[in-house]
């Protein structure tokens, strides 16, 4: 939808659009969320396309994915032979709510940033457990774990004026087994809850709960658990309160789901 | 800004944070449609560089240097259509349309590996009315469309005359016109549930630029009216003004602001500072019953929130109960939900050069309209022309007055052009939504199936006003309890007032909700006597020479024009017995059961609905049929032309329809109540049968013969070897013939819906194995039709009982505002439901047809719930049955607790 409030789109920032923040900006990512709801706070959009990215930087231990590569992009990477878990890539891609559509607009950068709990790009890099790499208004740089930069429903760990630059993801998780799993109320809605498991070479389990939480929840064994082990390791680092609650799910289904969901994961990545 | 749009260059500035949808429509690019404004549904769908995107969340200044296509360029520059299009005109891809072109520019570039997963694919593109059979026939490229000789299309799969201009994206709905100009509304709304306005500052609103009008309560008529829309004015009551100093919902009208654009309407919406004295809500149904809870209105006599209750007796209850060897009671309860209509509310006015008031709306009701605004504005009726294009879908939510009372106003004051498009969030909060209804039944039935006594029990929660509030109350606690037969029927109940928002007109009008209690309590009834649920049906429903009551035993006009639940229970039992079988659960933690129920609704509202409707040969020899109900997707505009064709023995590409516009045709009550083909088709077809009698009198006058000896064809009269064309037989002056119909007596007709069903007995969701459906509407005169509304309302029931529900908050506000966080049944969500027509010729309506558009819906939810019952052991009596509210009741696996 229009957003009539907007007076100003900045379409070739630079670094000192940083510094040059204020109330009532935005950046500006894909744009499909920015433009699908009223926006009456906001005067001035700063359209990070302008600064030029390039979307997908493969090094020998990181793919470098930037802010602005959109989700059709991340889809569509070419992974190399070896990595076992490279299918995460689209099933994370296959559970963002919006469509193939939205891929050719959504950038992986906004999807996180946005810090719904279903964010599947939050899911993903916070399996992988990826970095993200903030650009700071002073002109510096920041790191935060991707499993960190979520903090809850719609609030992430950006200040005013900074912003997403890239995600890095270690080319290791990608070569490591996994195990993905998400439910919904609908054949093909939202995520009411998304569980990866990765399990590394040395038989260390790491279980990332996303959806069904408020908040990413990343729980790494460094043996695989039992399943008594595994409930009782979800139970103490869930507190009620973390349980997502809107009308994508009732928090007591969640619940259910997610140590339904984290058992499976458990059991097939244990055989 | 330089760009191209379907390869014609463009050099235009879009406004700072202006998405690409609305650019491209002030380009004049009306095929790219407004569904949601979100990013949700898709109607928007154009091409950036090849790549389908949602246009409504497309930064327009991203567009700069790209190639646009929009539904506009994807047919040949000779007119030759493309594939995609050809493909869903021959299936029949559409219903009311509004979808269409997102849904082709969408399928026009779907991948082999898409079209192997069609439910992900289109999960971007939502459609409401066909239930998406018919689209994934169109993306298949399976055709369905015949073209009939002529005179033979009754009964014929004949294409919706406006198929190309759909499919084009050239077919004007409501706001795809530009007018010289026109100023844009848009409207404060309350943000109390419960209110007295003391004083309203306009000012700060007068002030932003381009703002050319404030409305607010002080200059609105002081008459009282209802949204609601009948036959009978006195039907709804007059509780409301077009803008009023109490607010009783939050999402009530508080003012309205004209400016030179939608921005500056805003600005000037924001601008406006209310003062309020709250006023003490009630939101819940059984509060505002109880004595001494807050009045809804009050107003001099009313002490209470009661706006109708009923209290029918018909023989001894209690000593058929006494007699019953077995006895279910249970409440029931149905929810909110939302039309979702892909077109939005919303209206232009105008006056024009003669002076009068003209109203361009999405409307099912254009008549119906223009006499409201006509008393509310006091103006004479000729002084007022209410039109309406073809309208982007109803299911009853535009038999309301919603926008075109404070959109007339306005332009009245300003003499300019006026619009006032509804966003969906205002669909959400500020339009209407199915009566929500507590229903307690009990039934009680001797050892052999048959029922001894029917008690229910209805409350029913009409929100702020009482629109359809008494209709949809009494016509839910009808035809559910006269389905069957029964010397014992008790019915109590009551319709409330409560301060949220308005409920309405919705598909089924009231029984969806009291079928789902009713025909819940049949099948664990049939469970405890060890009866199948379809014989339970066959011993207790009625049958031809059976009384029709209900609550009462008045007399009225409903007669078995023709009886086809006999059939449709044979049909039904058969078709889901054939594969029983093989259809295993998927795993073990699947329960599979299958569940069924009935419906049968009255083919006319009662009271009068009235048509008229003239066939005319013009001078030119064209057909020409003039009707005043309007399309809305119902397809009653093919059923009409095929139903000419079958008395003007031509095809149905010569005949011009000319529809629902005050100033074209005769009175007609409007497109609800499922009338499109049995009132309104019965008008065209006595006109046109008509028209044929005055083209062969005049044809028999000239040649000298008697019109006996006359036969008309397609392409005028022979009479042996002497020959007149139309265009011969139509001038000077052409041939005109009227026809009316006064909706009176009436028929009934049947569904009968079953499911199979699997319960994933951990995450507790539900998955339609199999759909079969019965329908008994007479004969059908175009089945492929027939069969889309039948899917289609199947598929939209489905969504109200497993997905769907518009959400109340703590202060009475409504929560659920998208399409995002209102789910309704996108292509993966629908199942294939295969049709079953019962065969029977009604004696009423035209050519044997019965009406068959609100009716399928009605079962739907109480099949599901039997269904889970079956598979589960659980009893649920509340929607929808979303997993997340079930699964704590399902058995648990063998050995756990």
């Amino acid at each position: 939808m229009d957003i009539n409030t907007i007076t100003d789109v900045v379409t070739r920032p630079d670094r000192s659009a940083l510094a040059g923040w204020r109330a009532g900006d935005a950046w500006l990512g894909g744009g499909t969320w920015l433009y699908s709801e009223p926006q009456p706070g906001l005067d001035r959009l700063i359209d990070l396309a302008g600064f030029g990215w390039a979307p997908i930087e493969l090094t020998d231990d990181a793919l470098t994915v930037a802010a602005t590569c959109t989700i059709r992009a991340l889809h569509d990477f070419a992974a190399p032979a070896d990595w076992t878990s490279a299918r995460l890539i689209p099933q994370c891609c296959g559970a963002l709510l919006g469509s193939f559509k939205i891929w050719n607009m959504a950038t992986v950068g906004g999807n996180m940033c946005l810090a719904l709990p279903a964010g599947p790009m939050t899911s993903l890099a916070a399996a992988t457990d990826a970095t993200c790499l903030i650009w700071t208004p002073e002109g510096g740089e920041r790191r935060v774990k991707a499993a960190d930069f979520v903090t809850g429903d719609r609030t992430n760990a950006l200040r005013p004026g900074e912003l997403l630059r890239a995600v890095a993801f270690p080319v290791a998780s990608f070569r490591a087994r996994s195990a993905f799993r998400q439910a919904s109320l609908t054949p093909r809605g939202r995520s009411a809850a998304l569980l990866i498991g990765m399990r590394d070479g040395q038989g260390g389990l790491a279980l990332t709960i996303t959806a069904s939480t408020r908040r990413p929840v990343r729980l790494v064994f460094a043996e695989t658990p039992d399943a008594d082990a595994l409930a009782g390791a979800i139970e103490s680092a869930v507190p009620s309160a973390l349980w997502h609650d809107d009308v994508h799910g009732r928090p007591d289904w969640r619940r259910m789901l997610t140590f339904h969901l984290a058992e499976d994961i458990r059991a097939e990545l244990a055989a | 800004m330089s760009f191209t749009v379907n390869g014609r260059h463009l050099d235009a500035a879009p406004r700072p944070g202006q998405c690409l949808r609305t650019f491209l429509r002030e380009q004049g690019f009306f095929g790219v449609k407004k569904g949601c404004d979100a990013g949700d549904c898709g109607a928007c769908t154009v091409h950036v560089d090849d790549a389908p995107v949602h246009s409504c969340i497309f930064p327009a200044h991203r567009a700069e240097g790209r190639a646009v296509t929009t539904i506009e360029g994807l047919a040949a520059p000779d007119g030759a259509l493309s594939p995609t299009q050809e493909r869903f005109v021959a299936a029949q891809g559409f219903q009311c349309g509004f979808c269409t072109a997102g849904m082709i520019m969408t399928a026009s570039r779907l991948t082999p590996a898409q079209l192997d997963d069609l439910p992900g694919a289109l999960k971007g593109n939502l459609c409401r009315c066909t239930g998406y059979r018919a689209i994934e026939d169109a993306v298949r490229g399976v055709a369905h469309v015949e073209a009939p000789p002529p005179g033979a299309a009754p009964g014929r799969n004949a294409p919706a005359p406006a198929s190309r201009r759909i499919v084009t994206g050239s077919e004007p709905y409501t706001f795809d016109l530009a007018m010289e100009g026109m100023l844009h509304m848009k409207l404060l709304r309350s943000p109390h549930p419960h209110a007295k306005i003391l004083s309203i500052d306009v000012s700060g609103a007068l002030a932003v630029p381009g703002v050319r009008l404030v409305l607010t309560h002080e200059d609105a008529p002081a008459t009282l009216m209802s949204t609601g829309l009948h036959e009978l004015d006195a039907d709804d009551p007059a509780d409301m003004r077009v803008l009023d100093d109490v607010v009783r919902f939050v999402g009530q009208r508080v003012a309205a602001v004209v400016a030179d654009s939608e921005a500056a309407a805003e600005a000037g919406c924001r601008a406006i500072r209310v003062s309020y004295e709250p006023l003490a809500p009630v939101f819940d149904a059984e509060a505002a019953l109880r004595p001494g809870a807050p009045l809804v209105h009050d107003r001099p006599g009313r002490t209470s929130n009661v706006l109708a209750d009923v209290h029918g007796n018909l023989g001894d209850s209690d000593a058929g109960f006494a007699a019953a060897a077995s006895i279910y009671e249970g409440v029931f309860e149905s929810h909110r939900i939302q039309h979702v209509h892909l077109e939005t509310h919303g209206s232009l006015a105008w006056i024009g050069a003669d002076g009068r008031l003209n109203v361009r709306t999405s409307s099912q009701v254009p008549f119906l309209a223009r006499r409201r605004l006509a008393s509310v504005l006091g103006l004479p009726e000729a002084q007022v022309r209410v039109m309406c294009a073809r309208v982007g879908g109803g299911f009853g939510g535009k038999q309301e007055l919603l926008t075109e009372d404070v959109v007339a106003l306005a332009a009245l004051k300003l003499n300019r052009p006026v619009k006032l498009e509804f966003t969906r969030e205002e669909q959400f909060t500020g339009a209407t939504v199915r009566h929500p209804m507590r229903v307690r039944v009990k039934l009680g039935a001797a050892a052999d199936g048959a029922l001894t006594a029917m008690e229910m029990e209805v409350l029913s929660n009409t929100g702020a006003y009482g629109n359809h509030g008494v209709g949809v109350f009494f016509h839910g606690c009808n035809e559910s309890v006269a389905l069957y037969r029964c010397a014992a029927k008790r019915v109590e109940g009551h319709v409330v007032y409560a301060n949220v928002v308005p409920s309405g007109a919705f598909r089924g009008y009231g029984l969806s909700q009291t079928n789902f209690a009713i025909e819940s309590a049949m099948d664990e009834l049939a469970r405890t006597l060890g009866i199948s649920p379809y014989e339970m049906r066959r011993i207790n429903a009625i049958r031809p020479g059976n009384a029709m009551v209900a609550f009462d035993d008045h007399p009225h006009d409903v007669e078995y024009g023709s009886y086809g639940l006999d059939q449709c229970l044979d049909f039904v039992e058969a078709a889901m017995a054939e594969d029983r079988g093989a259809a295993g659960a998927p795993s073990p933690d699947w329960l599979v059961g299958e569940g069924m129920a009935i419906g049968m609704l009255d083919t006319i509202p009662p009271r009068g609905h009235y048509a008229n409707a003239e066939a005319r040969l013009t001078p030119a020899g064209a057909y020409e049929l003039a009707v005043g109900t309007a399309e809305f997707g119902n397809g009653s505009t093919t059923v009409h032309a095929q139903l000419a064709v079958a008395a003007l023995n031509t095809t149905p590409d010569r005949i011009a329809i000319v529809q629902s516009d005050t100033d074209a045709s005769g009175y007609d009550t409007g497109a609800f109540g499922s009338t499109g083909t049995v009132v309104a088709g019965k008008a065209a077809h006595i006109a046109a049968t008509g028209l044929r009698a005055a083209i062969l009198n005049v044809a028999a006058e000239r040649l000298g013969v008697t019109p006996e000896g006359c036969e008309l064809a397609e392409d005028g009269v022979a009479a042996g070897n002497a020959q007149l064309s139309l265009s011969e037989i139509g001038s000077p002056g052409g041939l005109s013939a009227t026809g009316f119909s006064d909706g009176s007596p009436r028929s009934v007709a049947f569904n009968v819906q079953a499911f199979r069903v699997a319960v994933h007995r951990v995450t507790g969701a539900i998955r339609i194995l199999r759909s079969v459906h019965g329908a008994d509407a007479g004969v059908v005169i175009n089945p492929l039709q027939c069969r889309g509304q039948i899917e289609g309302g199947v598929a939209q029931a489905v969504g109200a009982a497993l997905y769907e529900h518009v959400d109340i908050g703590p202060g009475g506000e409504v929560v659920t505002r998208t399409l995002r966080n209102y789910h309704i049944p996108a292509f993966a969500d629908a199942p294939h439901t295969e049709v079953l027509f019962a065969d029977t010729s009604d004696a009423l309506g035209p050519l044997g047809a019965k009406s068959m558009s609100e009716s399928p819906f009605n079962p739907v939810a109480a099949a599901l719930a039997n269904a889970v019952r079956d598979a589960t052991g659980r009893r649920f009596c509340a929607l929808p049955l979303a997993a997340d509210r079930i699964f704590d009741r399902l058995p648990p696996r063998d050995g756990e607790t």
